[in-house]
Parts: C-alpha cells; structure tokens; sequence
C-alpha cells in the first residue's frame, strides 16, 4: 500500500487537538516556510504538481501566482469547505480529523500570496466539522499560531469562519465569494477572475480544503517527493469518497492517478452482496457515468479527460445491476434543477426542463423524441453559462443517456422499468 | 483607441467599448435582454453571443471589451444556433399570453423570435406558475411568469436610484422577481423599470388595458414638469378614440438624451399628463357680459384686446407672463409689451409649497421655462414693476388692465385676499392659458391656449438647453398655442414686423435668434433632437 499522508493519523483519537497535530510532526513546515520568500513557495508547490483537488483540477501554484504583482490592496485566501458535490465526503473528515493541516496550509499559502485574512467557508450542514474546525481554530489562536505577529515572525494571519446556508452553488468559486459578502450566492460574471478581483473587490484565491491540506507536506517533504507521489501532471495522493454498492465504501487515500478497478476492488473490497457492476461516477455526480467496461482507467484529470470523464471531486458512486438508470438519472436531474441558482437562462429553464422529462420517462410517460431532446439541449447549452454547473450536469446528462440508450427506450417503449 | 472588425467592417472605438456598444456603432444590432447601457454588466441573458476569432467558443458581447486587432463576427451559423437556443430556452416557461399581455408588439420576446428564434417549440411539459397580476407599487405591476430575470428592474433599484426594493427571490426555474418584505415600489422614479422591462413582467398600471400599442402614435417632447425638461415622448390614442376612456395621451415614455436625463424621467413627470385631456381645460374664447361669461370668437375677443390695450396709458397695463410658455410665446409677449411699452411685467409667481428636488432629475422649480423667461426678457426692466407690485397696483387701480397668463394666482404663495384684490380691482382682467384657475373664472377675456402636447415650440430648461417638443395632438377645441394667439394680437394691435406674419413656431423661433443674443445661431434643425445650449448659459 502507498503512502498515507492526509489521513495517516486519522486513527489516533486526539488528531484534531493541537497536540495531536504537533506529535505527529505539524507545525513544522510553517517555520520552513517562513524562511522561504514567499515566491518560493509558491514555485514549490507548482513544481509539486499540486492540482486544485475540489473538482477543477487547476495546478494551484499557477493559481497563486495570478495575484497581481505589487498590489497593495488586502488579499484574501478562501477556504472552499461548501463540500456539497453528490458523492463527496472527504472533506468533511479533514475538517474533523486534521483541522490544524488546514490551518497550518492557509498560514503557508497566505505567506506565499501576500494575504493576512483567511475565510474558512464551511457548507452549513457540516455542524460538526465546523465545531472541530471552530475548536482548532481557537487553539491555534490560544498558541499564538494565529493573530497578529504570530510566535515573533512579524507575520499576520487571521481566520474567519462562515457557514453556508445549503446551495450546492455557492460551492462555486464565485458563487461562494458572492455568498461570502453577504449577497445571493450568484457565479460571478469572468472576467475579471478572483485572483484580480476577488472577495469585497479584492485578489481573492480560493483553494479548496483538501487542495490546502497538502501543502504542508510539500513544504516540509519537498516538491519532488510529492510529485513522485502522482501521475506526472498531478502530484501526491488524494482521498477518493468511495459510496454506493461496494462492499467498504468510506474514504480512501491512494495515489492521484490510482486504478478504478483497483480503488472498487482492492480498496474497498468489490461490488457488495455478490452483484455485478453496472456503472460508475468517478469523480462526484457532474462527472460522465462510466459502463462497468471503463474501469480500466486512472484516476487522474488527463486518464479520465481521455474516457470523456472528468476527476472532478474524485467522488466515487459505484452502482451495481439493481440500479435503474432511467431512475437515477431522474434523481440527478432532480439535483441539477434543484440547485440551479436560476441566474442565467440556460441553466435556469434547461435543468428544470430536462428535469421534467426524465420524471415523465421514470413514470412510464416518456416519448420517443424525449432522449434526443435531452441531448441535443444538453449540448446547446453546455458551455454557454457564466459558471461551469450547468457544464458539471451536462456530464450526466449526456452520458447516462448515450451509454445506456437501450434501457431509457425500453422504459419509454413499455412504461415500465426493466 | 482600439481598432476592430465587426462583420467585416473596420472600427475604432473608444478604450472601454463593449463588443454590443462596438456593433452598434457600425450599425449592427447585438441582441441582449439583460445588458443596459445605464446599467452594470451581468451577462445573465446570454443572449448576446458573438464569435471572436481566436476564441474556441462563442463569448458574450456584453461583457467583452472591444480589443484591438479584435475579429468580430456576430451572424455566423454557430452564433445563430446559439442565438435559437437561448430565444428557446427564455420561452420555456414564458406563458405566451401575448393576447392578454399589454407587452404585445412591443415586446422583445415577439421581436427576437421572429428574428432570431423561428424555432418549433419542443417543450410540452407543464409550465413553472408563478404569481401574476401583482401590483408592487403605486405605478407598477408585476406578472412573474412572464419574467425572463434579466435582473434590469433589480439593478435599476439598487443602482440608480439606490433604494432596492426589488430581489429574485428562489433558485433555478422557480427564481422570481419580488418585493423585499416590506418594501414597496414607491420611490419617485419607480416607473422607469416599465420602460427597461424587455417583456411584460412589469407594465404600468395607468397604461394597463388602455390602447394596444400598435394603435398609438409618437411625438417627440419635452416634459413640462420641472425645469430639466426631461426628453420624452408622448404616446397618444387617436385611431380608436373609445380606447384609453376616451382619452387622447395615453403614456409618457422617457426619451434619452445624456446631457439632461440619459434613459430617465420621474414618476411625477410620466403621469402628469392627465390634464390635458381634462374637462377643466379651457376650449373656447370667451368673453364677460354682465356677470357671466359667455362663448366668443377669436376675432372679437382679439379685437377686443387689443383696443383695451390701446385706449390705455402703458403704466395701467400690467402682464404676468409665465415660465410655462415656451421660447416662442415668451419672444411675441415680449415683442407687444416693448411695443406698448408696457413695463409692468414678470413672469415669477412663487409657488404655494416649495417644490421637492433630489440630486437626480427632479428640480425644484417646477416650470420648464425659467431660463427662456429670464434670457428674454420678461423680468421687469429698471423702473418697472414686479409680480406683487402689480398685484397691488391693481388692487389700488392704477392697473387698470391685468393680463394673466397660465398662472393659477390663488393657488400660489401670494396672499389669497392681495390676489383677490387684484383680480377684483382691474377694469380689464385677461386670462390666457390652457386650464382656467381663478381669474379664468373672472376674466373679462378669455384666451384658450393649446397645451404643450398641442404644439409645437422650445423650452430652455435650467442648464440653458433649448429643447424642442413636437406636436402630438390637435388643440382642444379652438384653442391656438400662445405664440399664435399673441401673433394674431398684434396684428390686431398694428405692429409692423414680420414677426407678426409668423405662421409657425419655427417662424417665431427664426427672429427670436436674430433678435435675442443667447439665441443666437440657434434654429429648429440645429437645436434638434438633443437641444442645444444658448450662449453663455452659466
């Protein structure tokens, strides 16, 4: 088995306590960084291969070098913890089990951007995580790790905590900042992009938490041993949430660019109850479904891209032979239309729209032309929106159907489920 | 200045330019529901998509800079498609209640599917129902099915006006326009989201029913409401005249014009035209008999005058001329008091309540025309005497003639018994004006004027722009505007100039701008749609 990083100390009971951490080697790399200018850093953790791990995949020492040069506006860090993409749940257990990794990587990579105020936006339904990560927060204020001036380096960083309301929108990178300055959490329109013009108009970088939770290592371990974690366009590993029909589902932390097969069958033991495979999501519910014949593929943004799938939030929904399609396809749609924040029109009419059909087809109401209708709306509309939702439904919207064409006909043509 | 391509033709634009603004300028149309040039940019609609080339994928115009070097080309097949889908896609759940939707025929959701949507309709399934029939405040009504949530009405209140009454309200295809609880659309330029609504979401209460817009008819016009004389347009119904009630102006739409109003008008403004379709409104001459009035004719009561005004000293005349007539009418007065050399004129009357201004569009001098009166020449000259110095020289008959014109003196901040003193006093008492107020009633003479909307003429407002306003409307029975009834005096009266053989406003305005120095250079065409400013106008 590779090496653990994120989660290699999740089993002690007191990893979310400050002395927890510390025992385990944390806050270690903070003082290394503060040797290191802060452009340092930042090369660092690009020749990490540290891509964004919250769904986009973005190489995140790119990221942080889009802040402008020289600016002497405040700069903010933004911690994605609106973990809201079906299927995800990795988060969650960073927030709860390595809180001070997160505190200890925002105090890193604000060095690096020249920021001295974090938020921490956590998804409104993550009650306890927001506890734990409140309590570390608090503790690490107590030994001075976080205010101003922190342990004599003449450095300051503060944390702010604010909890979403419950719209898988303001997961989105703009939707969250939006959110974040107290307005409807609306995509914001790019350009201009966060990192010129950000939270309350200011440069603004958003990483998501696991994404943060990295970077401690990459400065105490070094670029090279992170990216020889990975594949050769993304470094480390990452902690895939495992859930549907197997037989361990949980998370589980395995190299970026790991086998499926290997992730269902090894990791998690195989399909449950003895059934056979049917399909997989590999990277939360936005990603194109895979056939039980496509698992043949690492679990890495480029290996993925090749399969016309995405990594996505490396949300893995395993689906064995009892599931309907038609039905769960149904219950995705019902998402999307759901959770559309209704701000630009294709997204706003289409996903209630497909919505509406795939309820039509599940109860036996269905008609011939309603397939093509989905598809062809799904492909005018993809691309054509402010923020990339409405591009993260596309990828089941297109691929249910295509893939599994046949059982959706049946359906239509007899009214009834297979 | 960035140079570009659109369509195939070359274009420097200024730095900052969106790709809409750009085609626009070469005479291409981009169309766009959420995109207003009086508001931010939020690209909501995605309608407006262009091709540029470079660019993998269609890009919105609105929120695209005009670059340089830039290649532009807004009619390729993909743009077309795109275009189709979202005309599509706005229409899913639109209720297409066109016939009952007084939208109609000047609705952008009829104009861009018959441009550039054509489509057949695929979906069949049961519309999202919203609220409908939903007044949100004294002047507007909301139906929220017909919303396409361009989010303009949003922005308008909390970007130009500032008070943000209105939100959307739910997620997806369950998003609607709404009042914050609490709030109502009651700010005092609430009736400008009608004009920027593209559809029927938001139409106007007054207008709701009235006339079917294609029944109404145009004229250009400027608002005689306060003394920025907002550009606008009077919509009036004379092709079924039992639509509107029987009324003739059906609406007033603001008409841009960036030195004085950009895209906006009051609320005040846009409903103060009800009466000019009045039944106070003064139809015919009329002279007094005994203790009645009774109905004359322009020849006699002009004959009448004038030999009033001839059998008199000049000190036992007195005028009150008004910032509510035009350049025109002003100009002729001006031209009969020299020559009766009358000095006993004003034009300002103070009004019973100081008049409300913001730092926005409404002023508090409610006239149209100060700037004109002033510039020339109803003040009284030195020696003269002024409005309340006339008043009391008609109480105490050394006035024996007083000339009122549009003033409603009772109703102003003058001393009701000084007024009545006044108007009891003169031997003669003349009123001249579109509506009778209290020395109509009185008069001896009667003189009906056309209203602003009958005629046509310039008003300076207090940036020193004149401003034309065009003739929408026939006057009212055999009222004639006031630089007629003033020019048909002085024939009466005897003066030779050829002033006095005017036919037209425009003829009027001609010897104002040789005579009168501010005016000068000034004409009809050059004025224009815009106005122009006089000389030196601070």
């Amino acid at each position: 088995m590779a090496e653990m990083i994120l989660t290699r100390n999740f089993e002690r009971p007191d990893c979310h306590t400050l002395g927890g951490y510390r025992e385990t080697g944390g806050y270690t790399a903070w003082p290394k960084a503060l040797g290191m200018e802060p452009a340092a850093i930042t090369e660092e953790v690009k020749k990490s291969n540290l891509r964004g791990l919250g769904g986009a995949a973005f190489p995140t020492g790119v990221k942080w070098g889009f802040v402008p040069k020289g600016s002497t506006a405040p700069k903010y860090l933004v911690i994605n913890a609106d973990e809201g993409e079906p299927g995800t749940f990795k988060d969650r257990y960073l927030l709860e089990k390595n809180p001070h990794g997160l505190i200890e990587g925002m105090l890193i990579a604000a060095r690096a951007i020249g920021s001295e105020l974090g938020f921490v936006y956590i998804r409104g339904e993550y009650v306890e995580p927001w506890r734990i990560f409140s309590e570390a927060v608090r503790e690490a204020y107590a030994a001075g790790l976080l205010g101003t001036d922190i342990q004599g380096s003449g450095a300051n960083f503060d944390i702010i905590i604010h909890r979403g309301a419950g719209a898988y929108i303001c997961g989105e990178e703009t939707g969250l900042l939006s959110s974040l300055e107290g307005k409807k959490g609306w995509p914001k329109i790019k350009p201009p992009f966060p990192a010129v013009k950000g939270a309350f108009g200011h440069p603004t970088i958003v990483n998501n938490v696991e994404t943060i939770s990295c970077v401690p290592h990459i400065i105490a371990r070094g670029a090279e041993w992170f990216a020889s974690l990975g594949t050769k366009t993304q470094g480390g590993t990452r902690i895939y949430s495992m859930s549907g029909h197997v037989v361990k589902p949980g998370i589980v932390e395995a190299p970026a660019g790991v086998m499926l097969r290997a992730l269902i069958y090894e990791h998690c033991g195989g399909i449950a109850n003895g059934r056979r495979l049917k399909a997989v999501i590999p990277g939360g519910s936005s990603s194109a479904v895979l056939t039980a014949d496509e698992i043949d593929v690492g679990m890495d943004p480029d290996s993925l891209q090749k399969k016309g799938s995405m990594i996505g939030s490396a949300g893995v929904i395993v689906m064995d032979d009892t599931v309907s399609m038609p039905e769960a396809f149904m219950v995705l749609t019902r998402f999307y239309a759901h959770e559309s924040c209704g701000q630009c029109t294709p997204c706003r009419e289409t996903t209630g729209w497909i919505h509406k059909m795939a309820c039509r087809i599940v109860e036996g109401r269905g008609r011939k032309e309603d397939l093509d209708t989905i598809l062809d709306v799904s492909r005018r509309a993809g691309g054509t929106t402010i923020c990339a939702f409405y591009d993260g439904a596309v990828g089941p919207y297109i691929s249910f159907v295509e893939k599994f064409r046949e059982e959706f006909e049946a359906m239509i043509r007899t009214g009834a489920h297979a | 200045m960035p140079r570009l391509t659109i369509n195939g033709k070359e274009i420097e634009v200024p730095a900052g330019t969106n790709l809409i603004e750009a085609a626009q300028l070469v005479g291409v149309e981009v169309p766009h529901y959420c995109y207003h040039p009086g508001l931010s940019i939020v690209g909501q609609c995605r309608l407006c998509m262009v091709d540029i080339e470079k660019f993998p994928k269609p890009q919105i115009a609105c929120n695209t800079v005009a670059t340089d070097g830039m290649v532009v080309s807004t009619e390729t097949e993909r743009v077309r498609e795109t275009r189709r889908s979202v005309m599509e896609w706005h229409l899913v759940n639109h209720p297409l209640d066109c016939p009952v939707c007084d939208q109609a025929g000047e609705c952008y959701l009829q104009i861009y599917y018959m441009k550039h949507g054509l489509y057949d309709p695929r979906m069949t399934d049961e519309k999202v129902h919203k609220p409908k029939a939903v007044p949100i405040g004294p002047h507007v009504i909301l139906d929220a099915e017909r919303c396409i949530l361009c989010s303009r009405c949003v922005r308008y209140c909390d970007e130009i006006t500032g008070t943000g009454e209105l939100g959307i309200f739910n997620r997806g295809d369950h998003s609607e326009i709404g009042l914050f609880p609490g709030t109502v659309l009651d700010n005092k330029y609430s009736g400008n989201v009608i004009d920027i609504c593209p559809v029927g979401a938001l139409t106007d209460r007054d207008f709701r029913f009235q006339v079917r817009v294609w029944y109404l008819d145009t004229a250009k016009s400027i608002c005689n409401g306060c003394a920025r004389g907002c550009n606008i347009e009077l919509h009036t119904s004379q092709r079924r005249t039992h639509h509107n009630q029987g009324r003739r102006i059906a609406r007033i739409k603001p008409r841009q014009n960036p030195e004085v109003n950009r895209w906006w008008i009051c609320d005040a403004g846009r409903y103060g035209f009800k009466w000019m379709d009045d039944d106070r409104r003064l139809t015919t001459p009329r002279r007094r008999e005994g203790e009645r009035q009774v109905e004359a004719t322009w020849e006699s009561v002009l004959a009448a005058l004038a030999d009033a005004l001839r059998r008199r000293r000049p000190e036992e005349i007195g005028i009150l001329a008004s910032p509510q007539l035009s350049n025109e009418d002003l100009f002729v007065l001006r031209r009969i008091a020299d020559h009766l050399g009358v000095t006993q004129r004003d034009f300002d009357v103070p009004p019973h309540e100081p008049g409300d201004e913001d730092d926005f569009l409404i002023r508090a001098d409610k006239n149209p025309n100060r700037r004109g009166a002033e510039v020339i020449g109803l003040a009284p000259p030195p020696g003269g005497l002024d409005g309340r110095g006339i008043l009391a020289a008609a109480a105490e008959k050394r006035i024996t003639l007083l000339w009122v014109l549009h003033h409603d003196l009772l109703s102003s901040a003058w001393p009701a018994a000084d007024v009545r003193a006044a108007l009891a006093g003169a031997e003669t008492l003349v009123f001249q004006g579109p509506t009778g107020g209290d020395a109509a009633g009185r008069a001896h003479l009667v003189l009906p004027s056309a209203a602003y909307a009958e005629r046509e003429g310039t008003f300076t407002n207090f940036q020193g722009r004149v401003q034309r306003f065009r003739t929408a409307l026939p006057p009212v029975g055999e009222a004639l505007p006031d630089w007629d009834i003033l020019v048909r005096l002085g024939r009466d009266l005897g003066v030779a100039e050829p002033l006095f053989l005017a036919g037209r406003a425009e003829h009027v305005f001609r010897q104002l701008a040789a005579t009168v120095p501010a005016f000068a250079g000034l004409s009809y065409r050059s004025v224009g749609d815009g106005g122009q400013l006089v000389a030196d106008p601070v």
